[in-house]
């Protein structure tokens, strides 16, 4: 089966009952995608399927043929930071950074849709992706200070 | 996890016959239930093979036939969210469908989903009693209070599959979900309401998504204080990792006050 990663055709010979997780980590090297939970209730393995945020771990691979999957490597451009990894950065919105991945991509999509999201917006946003460190405050401005 | 043969039939007739031919084989809409069970081994029997239905078309879509919004079994919380009929014509499910999960699962979440698994939290399921909904499936429709036979079971066939969820249009439901928090939690309580006519469904109450009877008996006769305490006699709430059987008793009792104003209230 034949599907885009990060903007690249890639296939995948095997079982396509695997977890999305498990190949894009153990068979595509794209370790940026983490396993919190594994029941998708953390958010940890968040990925982009077509566009929409999902949890890697809940997806079998079979399901993505034919699909534009992005992770996290696939966010910065010739080795360039989107604004909003800089955000992240500079907001120190990261500390023990395994939810850092997904808390990208979701808050990726929500700035694709809303290019001026509400605090409340940036939670509900949020909400499926899960951080023991920050306390949220960090990463909310983090993507707040985006806003265009 | 033993080795597990993923299909993906082209269209419903495809699927079907697969269904019937493959032993031990799992349906696979959005993968939010099944794949964790899977992948922790805790299906039995072990599935020998996963249909994916995720992708036919047959399963997807939110279409208004005359007094009936149909909602294809495979369809995500999120498209009926963002469904103007849904929004307009049973915003209570749209309210339901909000509550579950966060974007991640509302993504991948499905009607069909939500009823084969049958869980008694499974937060659409007292939305589509208190509407009297019908399961269509490939053979036939189900009425919404046959489909909950038992704890996680369900009136479907071994081989049969559901295609879409009919909801009468124009129902005044009210909607409520009682978690941890906001977004994420699985339901201490869960809950439906109907005046006109008489509903009252709630789920995380007993091993059933349930409609309490003598609740419903008592609202018929415009019996407010008879409704409040006849629903601590229908449900069977127990103690859990989430919540106790007197906390659950107490907020069922709360909740049912609750809606019952807001319907009052137009």
């Amino acid at each position: 089966m034949r599907f885009t990663l990060n903007g690249r055709e890639v296939s995948f010979e095997g079982s396509g009952a695997r977890r999305l997780l498990d190949v894009l980590r153990e068979d595509l090297g794209k370790t940026g995608t983490k396993e919190g939970c594994g029941e998708g209730e953390c958010g940890a393995c968040s990925v982009l399927i077509d566009g929409e945020v999902v949890d890697s771990c809940l997806v079998a691979v079979g399901q993505v043929e034919g699909c534009k999957v992005i992770t996290v490597e696939g966010l910065a451009e010739g080795g360039r930071l989107t604004p909003l990894q800089q955000s992240f950065i500079d907001h120190g919105a990261a500390q023990c950074g395994i939810c850092t991945p997904g808390m990208l991509l979701a808050a990726h999509v929500l700035l694709e849709r809303a290019r001026r999201p509400s605090a409340d917006e940036v939670r509900e946003a949020l909400a499926g992706n899960l951080c023991r460190c920050t306390g949220y405050t960090k990463i909310i401005e983090a993507v707040l200070s985006c806003r265009t | 996890m033993p080795h597990v043969t993923y299909l993906r039939p082209k269209n419903i007739k495809e699927a079907l016959q697969l269904y019937r031919a493959t032993p031990r084989c799992r349906l696979l809409a959005g993968g939010t239930d099944l794949m964790v069970m899977l992948h922790a081994g805790a299906l039995q029997p072990a599935p020998q093979a996963v249909l994916d239905v995720w992708s036919l078309s047959e399963l997807k879509g939110v279409r208004r036939v005359r007094d009936v919004l149909e909602i294809g079994a495979a369809e995500s919380y999120t498209r009926i969210i963002g469904s103007r009929d849904a929004q307009e014509l049973v915003p209570a499910l749209v309210a339901a469908a909000r509550t579950i999960g966060a974007a991640q699962i509302q993504n991948r979440g499905t009607l069909g989903g939500n009823l084969a698994n049958a869980s008694p939290a499974g937060d659409t399921l007292p939305v589509l009693l208190a509407y009297d909904a019908v399961v269509v499936t490939d053979r036939r429709t189900i009425p919404i209070d046959a489909f909950f036979t038992g704890y996680r079971k369900t009136a479907l066939e071994s081989d049969e599959l559901i295609t879409a969820v009919r909801l009468p249009v124009g129902r005044n439901v009210q909607f409520r979900k009682v978690g941890t928090r906001a977004a994420q939690a699985i339901s201490k309580v869960v809950m439906a309401v109907s005046r006109e006519p008489a509903r009252i469904a709630i789920g995380s109450v007993a091993e059933v998504p349930l409609r309490a009877g003598r609740a419903e008996a008592a609202l018929a006769r415009n019996d407010v204080e008879g409704v409040i305490a006849a629903v601590a006699e229908d449900i069977r709430p127990i103690d859990d990792v989430r919540s106790t059987a007197t906390y659950r008793r107490q907020v069922t009792q709360n909740v049912l006050r609750e809606l019952l104003d807001a319907l009052a209230r137009g």
